[in-house]
């Protein structure tokens, strides 16, 4: 009886070393894009190499939190995905590393200015412009106009049928608030956010909440980046994708690699994995639309071509820094948030 | 000890345990908790002994580092001081103490002082200088000395005479102040303390107020026609209404089924087992589906009566509805523990004196019921104050204290110091409605269950309360139903308000399982965090319940000085808030000397110190219930108080023990507030997996897992049953059904009332 146990105890401790020794090539990455998107990156990475991946899936401000929470001890190794505006400050604030990827030679040029803008301290994997949706069977329902332009976003006949994501939790909405400054001046941009904080019915925590709720009937417009749109239309949702005439901004979905990671070179390699055409082709599989940021990926034809949209020169540099995203989200908090609706 | 009376010209067996035990820990296991050191034993592969990150404290002394853990080895060295010595010796305790206290003390101060970038303090730099090294989080080998400074100093507590000299007892007793003080005070004033640092990294005051009297928290605008309210405000209205709510329902329930003659009260009991089971936001979620812009319901009153369509659930309405329908059987649970143990004689004897049956209602029944009202309104107001996963779902622009917390920690102005005045806020409502609960109930007694005959019968109700209560129920009863069903059809559904098609894939993409290369790969979406769950549940869960009667033997059966402090101290989780404890254990576990974030074991213990209470509770309960002479007779025959632990003790506790197994794995696979705040990468929970989902409106998968989920554990919950037994005793028959046996968490059959109004 004794020696079997000790048998089985020893066993036991084999297996676990041996476990131990197995998990020895892994891999965390935090996710900053759709669920379905990064399960697809998860397992086309662990098919690929063997590396087990560990994913956690956040928002990109959660998972900004998230790194700088722990910074003084990482757990992370990279980060992939998500608007660019975190990455930027997560670089300005030393908490990524500088790595120059053997595939940048592949990249569009929106991509490598990205990586210029932090010292090479994140890239672009992917892009997207900003735009609204509407659920064409509510609008008719509600006899409501098309709407076409911002502009028409803050008439009074859209009264509750907005919605967007709080800016203090969602980069999809930030990019709104900075769009909306660089597009009308701030002072012109905060009356605009004024007159349609009356007509916004929810603040949704998520950036893609909004569609979402569009396809689902519980909202009529979603303002969201445009591929999110598209992808409802995609899912079989009544949603109609919106390029606003005034122009609008866009955002570069980013990677970075964490600073003092644990697994370094898994990360390396899944940071150049990232950037392949083979990787982005598959983005279309699993209904991203996303504009991919290696010039001989393919594309769906969903996809919105952002040379056909009016896009501003937005300054990545200036509202990616953390001084002025937090003055203008505490503007925005004190003087938007708080008015009647 | 039975040996204490013999001469040594040894070590006194137990000190020599765990001196062993603390030079294990000091010179074979490595000290500091890196990686996998914790769970595999891949540092044996890793340069043990020599390298830093796997070396024990006594390598890497010889190696000349770390050389402030030195002291320690000798400190365990000198227990041989007590070498020869007699137990009787008048040093033998002294010295013990001494030992105990110093190598304690010390392991904690160096921990604290030096940290992953040196000196933690100003005040030792400026002392000793800048010091060029640094340590992680402490491993196994500092968990095994803390563990033998500790008991070294109970033993020596006990040689001197504590609780009657009593090894086991005292050791018991350090153990769970020890624990207890780690897990649940040190956080929670770490806590305190970062909510007075500002965004740079000082300390100030002034910042303080500011954030805490601010007008987004305690602005009264929507009186005065504004826009909205504060969200202290807003927490606080939601919270009394849910409690009063919730329990004026479990009353109701309570009555019809002990009160009417009803005869499906198993049926009615099953009903409300459900919400307990449920996910909670997956409740919220129904909601939408049904009363949402387009939900099913919404949609048919307009066709129907041409009501227009509205959002009216987003917010105050739908947060109230979905918090009464979660929490409505919780109070059941409390209230029919306490309407049953009311003694008939009572009644019968305000009867005989003439009373009418609304009059001994009103004047006998409905007072012996105090305890049960004030404890299920409790429950129910700091549920709904730290309820997450609702006003997430269907909060609205209805801003509550929980995902205020939330937003502060993960928006885009990370601001830890806001969260911790936020929390401090909610911990301040629930201190406060605890303490209220408790001036409410005041001195009286309540006692009405004797050891004396009591054969009476319950009276029925007055018939025109009889027939409101009946409506209430059948109406609460068919809106559950009407709420579950949505929840089953919804997983089932394509695509929820466009494609109604009946189809798998929820399942399929949660649950599929398929093959590549380096052998099976679960390739559902949703294995990852099920099996973690699974894991994590069934860990935490017999650690609550073991922790959980140790503490109630210790409160029920042995005398201490501090005993009350002890109390409060072991019940304080309980009326903290899970978004709080989720945010001090962020604060207090992220670095060194206990670095526990991204592991698994922070939630293990999180959960173990949140559902602990109803541990304590229900062995208090059942303890009491046990004749102490039946002890006292196994101590005459010379079992000492471990033996008669284990042996008369467990076997009578059988109920208490399935009540915390079973609570406390169903809180572990369905609570959030807490968690959402502790997973990680590797540690995801299903609960956080589900709000993702639901937050990405991908309602069909969060609903196919729920549902999975609460299948699961239904078949845990039984197959726990089966394990742990029903306690035999000559005189009746115990326990039938699974809500029978979670009843007992409150429902102690012979004096439900300490039970439950003991609650602090």
């Amino acid at each position: 009886m004794k020696i079997q146990l000790l048998r089985s105890a020893a066993a036991a401790g084999a297996l676990l070393a041996g476990a131990g020794l197995a998990h020895a090539d892994s891999l965390t990455l935090y996710c900053a894009a759709d669920e379905a998107w990064c399960q697809q990156i998860k397992t086309g990475f662990e098919e690929k190499t063997g590396i087990t991946v560990d994913m956690t899936r956040k928002s990109s401000g959660e998972t900004y939190a998230q790194v700088r929470a722990e910074s003084g001890n990482p757990k992370g190794d990279v980060w992939w995905g998500g608007t660019g505006d975190p990455h930027l400050q997560a670089a300005e604030e030393d908490l990524t590393v500088a790595y120059e990827s053997p595939m940048r030679g592949e990249l569009h040029d929106w991509a490598i200015k990205q990586a210029e803008a932090a010292g090479n301290k994140t890239i672009g994997v992917y892009s997207g412009a900003l735009g609204f949706g509407y659920n064409k069977d509510l609008l008719a329902k509600n006899n409501l106009p098309e709407p076409k332009c911002w502009a028409d976003l803050i008439k009074p006949e859209y009264k509750g049928q907005v919605q967007m994501a709080n800016p203090n939790s969602s980069g999809t909405a930030y990019t709104m608030l900075a769009t909306m400054v660089q597009l009308m001046g701030e002072d012109k941009g905060f009356e605009y956010l004024k007159a349609l904080h009356a007509n916004i019915n929810q603040y949704t925590k998520s950036g893609s909440a909004p569609i979402k709720a569009a396809g689902l009937g519980e909202t009529t417009i979603g303002i969201v980046f445009m591929h999110d749109a598209v992808a409802q239309t995609a899912a079989g949702f009544p949603i109609v994708t919106v390029a606003p005439c005034e122009g609008t901004g866009y955002e570069i979905g980013s990677m970075s690699l964490i600073k003092d990671a644990r697994n370094p070179e898994a990360a390396k390699q899944f940071y150049d994995w990232a950037l392949t055409a083979e990787m982005q082709s598959k983005a279309k599989d699993v209904k991203s639309f996303q504009l991919p940021s290696n010039k001989n990926a393919a594309v769906s034809e969903l996809t919105p071509d952002l040379s056909t949209i009016k896009l501003i020169d937005y300054d990545f540099t200036k509202y990616g820094s953390s001084d002025e995203r937090k003055r203008l989200l505490k503007k925005w908090d004190d003087e938007v948030s708080t008015l009647p609706q | 000890m039975r040996h204490a009376t013999q001469e040594y010209f040894s070590l006194h067996p137990t000190i020599a345990l765990w001196v062993v035990v603390g030079l294990l820990g000091y010179a074979v296991l490595p000290w500091y908790g890196m990686d996998d050191n914790i769970f595999t034993l891949r540092w044996l592969f890793d340069g043990y002994p020599f390298d830093d990150d796997v070396a024990p404290a006594l390598f890497l002394n010889l190696q000349g580092q770390k050389l402030w853990l030195a002291p320690i080895g000798l400190l365990l060295l000198g227990s041989f001081l007590l070498w020869g010595r007699r137990k009787a010796d008048p040093a033998f305790g002294p010295i013990l103490i001494a030992l105990g206290a110093f190598g304690f003390g010390y392991l904690l101060l160096q921990g604290f002082a030096i940290g992953l970038k040196g000196w933690n303090w100003e005040v030792a730099t400026a002392l000793f200088g800048d010091l060029d090294d640094r340590q992680f989080g402490m491993g196994w080998g500092a968990l095994l000395v803390a563990g033998a400074f500790l008991f070294l100093f109970t033993i020596g507590c006990a040689a001197r005479g504590a609780v009657g000299g009593d090894e086991f007892v005292a050791g018991s007793i350090g153990f769970v102040i020890a624990v207890v003080g780690i897990f649940i005070f040190m956080p929670i004033l770490q806590m305190l303390a970062s909510a007075f640092v500002t965004q740079d990294g000082g300390y100030s005051a002034g910042t303080f107020a500011s954030k805490l009297f601010s007008n987004r928290l305690w602005g009264i605008s929507c009186l005065l026609g504004g826009p909205r309210c504060g969200a202290a405000w807003n927490s606080l209205l939601l919270a009394i209404l849910v409690g009063v709510v919730t329990t004026a329902l479990g009353l109701v329930f309570a009555l019809v089924v002990t009160r009417t003659g009803f005869r499906y009260g198993a049926l009615l009991r099953a009903l409300t087992v459900l919400p307990i089971i449920t996910p909670p936001f997956v409740i919220g979620l129904a909601i939408i589906l049904l009363f949402g812009l387009s939900g099913a319901i919404t949609q048919g009153l307009d066709a129907a009566l041409g009501i227009a369509p509205s959002r009216w659930i987003y917010g105050f309405p739908g947060l109230f509805i979905a918090q009464a329908l979660a929490f409505t059987p919780i109070a059941f649970l409390v209230m029919i523990g306490v309407v049953e143990g009311i003694s008939p004689s009572m009644e019968e004897a305000a009867q005989t004196l003439r009373a009418s049956r609304w009059q001994t209602f009103r004047t006998v029944t409905l007072p012996l019921m105090r305890p049960g009202l004030a404890n299920a309104f409790l429950l129910g107001f700091i549920e709904s104050m730290a309820d997450f996963g609702n006003p997430l779902v269907l909060g609205g622009n209805f801003e509550v204290l929980s995902t205020e917390i939330f937003f502060a920690i993960v928006g885009a102005q990370y601001d830890q110091a806001q969260a911790a005045i936020l929390a401090l806020v909610l911990l301040g409502f629930t201190l406060g409605a605890f303490y209220a609960q408790r001036f409410w109930l005041g001195r009286k007694s309540y006692t009405t269950v004797s050891g004396k005959g009591d054969a009476g019968v319950h009276p029925h109700l007055p018939v025109p309360l009889r027939n409101t209560v009946y409506t209430i129920a059948a109406l609460w009863t068919l809106f559950t139903l009407l709420i579950y069903v949505t929840i089953f059809y919804g997983s089932f559904v394509k695509l929820w308000g466009v494609d109604f098609s009946l189809t798998f894939d929820h399942y399929v993409k949660s649950f599929a399982v398929g093959w590549n290369d380096f052998g099976i790969h679960w390739r559902g979406a949703a294995w990852s965090s099920f099996w973690t769950t699974m894991q994590i549940a069934l860990i935490s869960a017999p650690l609550t319940a073991a922790i959980g009667l140790l503490t109630a033997y210790l409160l029920v059966r042995q005398s201490f000085a501090g005993k009350e402090a002890f109390e409060f101290g072991t019940m304080l989780s309980f009326a903290i808030p899970g978004t709080v404890i989720g945010v001090s254990y962020v604060v207090a576990f992220n670095v060194p000397p206990i670095e526990l974030t991204g592991t698994g074991i922070i939630l293990v213990l999180s959960f173990i110190f949140r559902n602990m209470p109803v541990g304590v509770r229900a062995g208090v309960a059942s303890m009491s219930q046990i004749d102490r002479s039946l002890d006292e007779s196994s101590l005459t025959l010379g079992a000492n108080s471990w033996q008669t632990f284990r042996r008369i003790i467990l076997p009578l506790l059988k109920p208490a023990i399935l009540a915390a197994l079973v609570y406390s794995f169903v809180r572990a696979m369905t609570a959030i507030s807490a968690i959402i705040f502790l997973v990680s990468a590797q540690y995801d929970m299903s609960t956080s997996y589900i709000v993702g989902r639901v937050e990405n409106n991908e309602y069909g998968i969060a609903i196919a897992y729920s549902a999975v989920l609460i299948f699961v554990m239904l078949a845990v919950i039984g197959i726990m049953q089966l394990l742990v037994g029903s306690r035999r005793i000559g005189r009746r028959g115990i326990e039938g059904d699974l809500s029978q046996s979670r009843t007992n968490v409150s429902q102690a059959t012979v004096r439900p009332q300490t039970a439950i109004s003991g609650g602090g």
